[in-house]
């Protein structure tokens, strides 16, 4: 798990060289690669009358092995500390990011949240100011990065909005590529709109709920 | 579509099984009953006469939502006549007098024999039960965090399945398993998992950065298709059961979401934004070209169910912040607008739907309709805003 930690912090340097800097233009990059459950399932034990006991025990999360997870997430041995080579997928690579690996700072970029016309993912002109805000403290530590939470207003079928969301969030990382920070530094999530900034169901809520929040993360 | 795909084995041995429902022995009398009116925009008028307490609330609940309407015997074209002492006995006439129902049930708790006689009297009056069958859902316990529930299709005997304290999302059944497929936050990413409620265990399906949710599998079990973002935008992939062979069925930077089977599990149909707002499209499972789905007299359509028997899509419409169910035949055509509702599934005799519904202060409640009279029927508050019903078929 450490040496994860002091992988990402290598990594995040080199990533910062010029030979790696993205084009403006290009495509965004896609995501750092997975790391999936490939595991079947299997026919369920015929229950008895009425039969879902033992279901609670699906709070725990157990790989196939019946070994508990979340413990060592994005550790295992699919990512080894094996030195990291211009081109490589760079950072976080084992998969959705690993929140033990980092502390957050939600304070750094409070006053950096980005809003949005409703059900549109576009960066509005108003809010770049905001972005580059985020961008040149991720200049100026090259050893951060950033994670950007996606949300939506309820106005919309809940699938929808997680998409949505995670549109918005996958714009706010573009617009940061556009301003010279690597994308492999940006991680996105959508929380459709589960988590509203503001209660109330009226235009004024709704617009504040439209938003893209950016969160610091710390190597630990 | 052809019964092949739900294998009637499963729906008979396994969930019966779970209901410990009695099995059903021959049923007295002859159905002399025109198919045609059962199915039609009114609901059939039935007497229930005789039964109390739980029981008799059961059955009516049950055959209500199977599209009867409950009157009095001089009303009626049916008089289901029956009692629960010891057990549930029931006997169905037509106005003629003619008996087309007797039965006695003995098996399994009161509430449970009462949904197997309402599946007998929908049988005799030449439809397919569903009182029997099984739904989960998600509820939103405090906000931002909510848990997977399984109960019966009337919200009863809900069991919470999950406990992440985080948010879950989009449960679908793998059909023909008692085993779930659902999206949480569990780990600090949107993530799907694999839940067997029949050992309680539960793994990580996909795990990929971005974004991994509305899992969907195929009717035969196989492939499930899902909406993952890890290429840069959330778009629609389909992999086999076991998480091998990830093909990217869409490519597009507008956004996809809610993908859903044909029962022949050749195509999936989804909504995307790829021409504008949101509409429907189908895509063959194998990869190939998205086609618009034409929807005529609907806009925003979202988060799409085919029917099992392969004739019609159910989905959600929005327009003014209003949400609404609708149905459009699967080639596409004229929409018809049933009830307020998002998120509609339909139950395996593709008749009744099950939706949620915004109860006001942004609580949902789940609810039960049925679509060829329309009449709708919630179900019991359980905790919290319950959302995202899927139907065990």
């Amino acid at each position: 798990m450490f040496a994860k930690a002091l992988t990402l912090t290598a990594a995040l340097a080199i990533a910062f060289t010029p030979g790696c800097r993205r084009k403006p233009k290009e495509p965004i990059t896609p995501l750092p690669s997975a790391r999936t459950g490939q595991q079947g399932i299997t026919n369920p034990r015929p229950g008895g009358p009425g039969d879902l006991s033992g279901t609670d025990a699906g709070r725990g999360l157990t790989d196939s092995s019946g070994r508990p997870i979340g413990s060592d997430l994005g550790a295992g041995g699919q990512n080894g500390a094996g030195g990291i080579k211009p081109g490589d997928n760079i950072g976080l690579d084992g998969g959705p990011l690993d929140r033990t690996q980092f502390n957050e700072d939600r304070a750094q970029f409070a006053a950096n949240v980005v809003y949005f016309d409703f059900d549109s993912a576009v960066i509005k002109t108003s809010e770049k100011s905001k972005l580059a805000g985020v961008a040149e403290h991720l200049k100026t530590n090259p050893n951060l990065a950033v994670e950007v939470e996606g949300h939506c207003d309820e106005r919309g079928t809940e699938e929808y909005n997680r998409s949505l969301g995670e549109r918005r969030a996958l714009a706010a990382r573009e617009e940061l590529a556009l301003l010279g920070i690597d994308p492999k530094r940006v991680y996105t999530i959508s929380y459709g709109e589960d988590r509203p900034a503001v209660d109330g169901h009226n235009e004024d809520a709704w617009s504040r709920n439209r938003r893209g929040e950016f969160v610091l993360l710390t190597p630990r | 579509m052809s019964s092949g795909n739900f294998p009637p084995s499963f729906t008979r041995r396994q969930w019966l099984a779970l209901c410990g429902a009695a099995l059903p022995a021959a049923a007295l009398g002859q159905n002399r009953i025109d198919i045609e009116k059962f199915g039609g925009p009114a609901p059939i008028p039935l007497a229930v006469v005789g039964y109390s307490g739980e029981v008799n609330d059961a059955l009516r609940f049950d055959l209500e939502v199977a599209g009867c309407k409950m009157v009095g015997e001089s009303e009626a074209s049916f008089v289901l006549n029956g009692s629960n002492g010891a057990q549930v006995e029931g006997r169905l006439r037509d106005r003629a007098g003619t008996t087309l129902l007797g039965r006695a049930y003995n098996r399994g708790t009161p509430r449970q024999q009462a949904h197997a006689l309402a599946d007998d009297v929908i049988k005799a009056l030449g439809g397919q039960g569903i009182a029997q069958t099984r739904i989960a859902f998600k509820c939103e316990v405090t906000q931002g965090k909510s848990e997977i529930y399984v109960a019966d299709y009337d919200g009863h005997d809900a069991r919470k399945i999950t406990s992440d304290g985080a948010i879950v999302a989009a449960p679908t059944w793998i059909p023909g398993k008692l085993a779930l497929l659902y999206t949480s936050y569990r780990l600090g990413n949107p993530d799907i998992f694999v839940h067997d409620l029949g050992s309680g265990s539960r793994r990580p399906f996909s795990r990929r950065a971005g974004l991994n949710t509305s899992a969907a599998v195929s009717p035969d079990g196989q492939r499930v298709a899902m909406i993952l973002s890890k290429d840069g935008s959330p778009n629609l992939y389909v992999s086999r059961m076991d998480g091998s062979g990830l093909t990217r069925l869409t490519d597009n930077r507008q956004g996809d979401s809610s993908p859903c089977w044909s029962p022949d599990g050749d195509t999936i149909c989804f909504s995307s934004r790829t021409g504008g707002p949101s509409t429907l499209y189908t895509v063959p499972a194998s990869g190939g070209p998205a086609r618009r789905l034409r929807l005529v007299g609907a806009s925003n359509g979202t988060e799409p169910d085919w029917s099992p028997d392969g004739k019609t899509i159910v989905f959600t419409t929005q327009s003014g912040g209003r949400f609404e169910v609708c149905v459009v035949p699967a080639g596409g055509g004229e929409v018809t607008r049933l009830a307020p509702g998002e998120d509609p599934v339909w139950a395996p005799n593709s008749r009744t739907v099950i939706c949620a519904r915004r109860a006001g202060s942004g609580v949902r409640v789940l609810s039960l309709l049925d679509v060829p009279t329309r009449q709708t029927k919630d179900l019991p508050r359980l905790t919290g805003s319950c959302s995202q019903p899927t139907w065990a078929r």
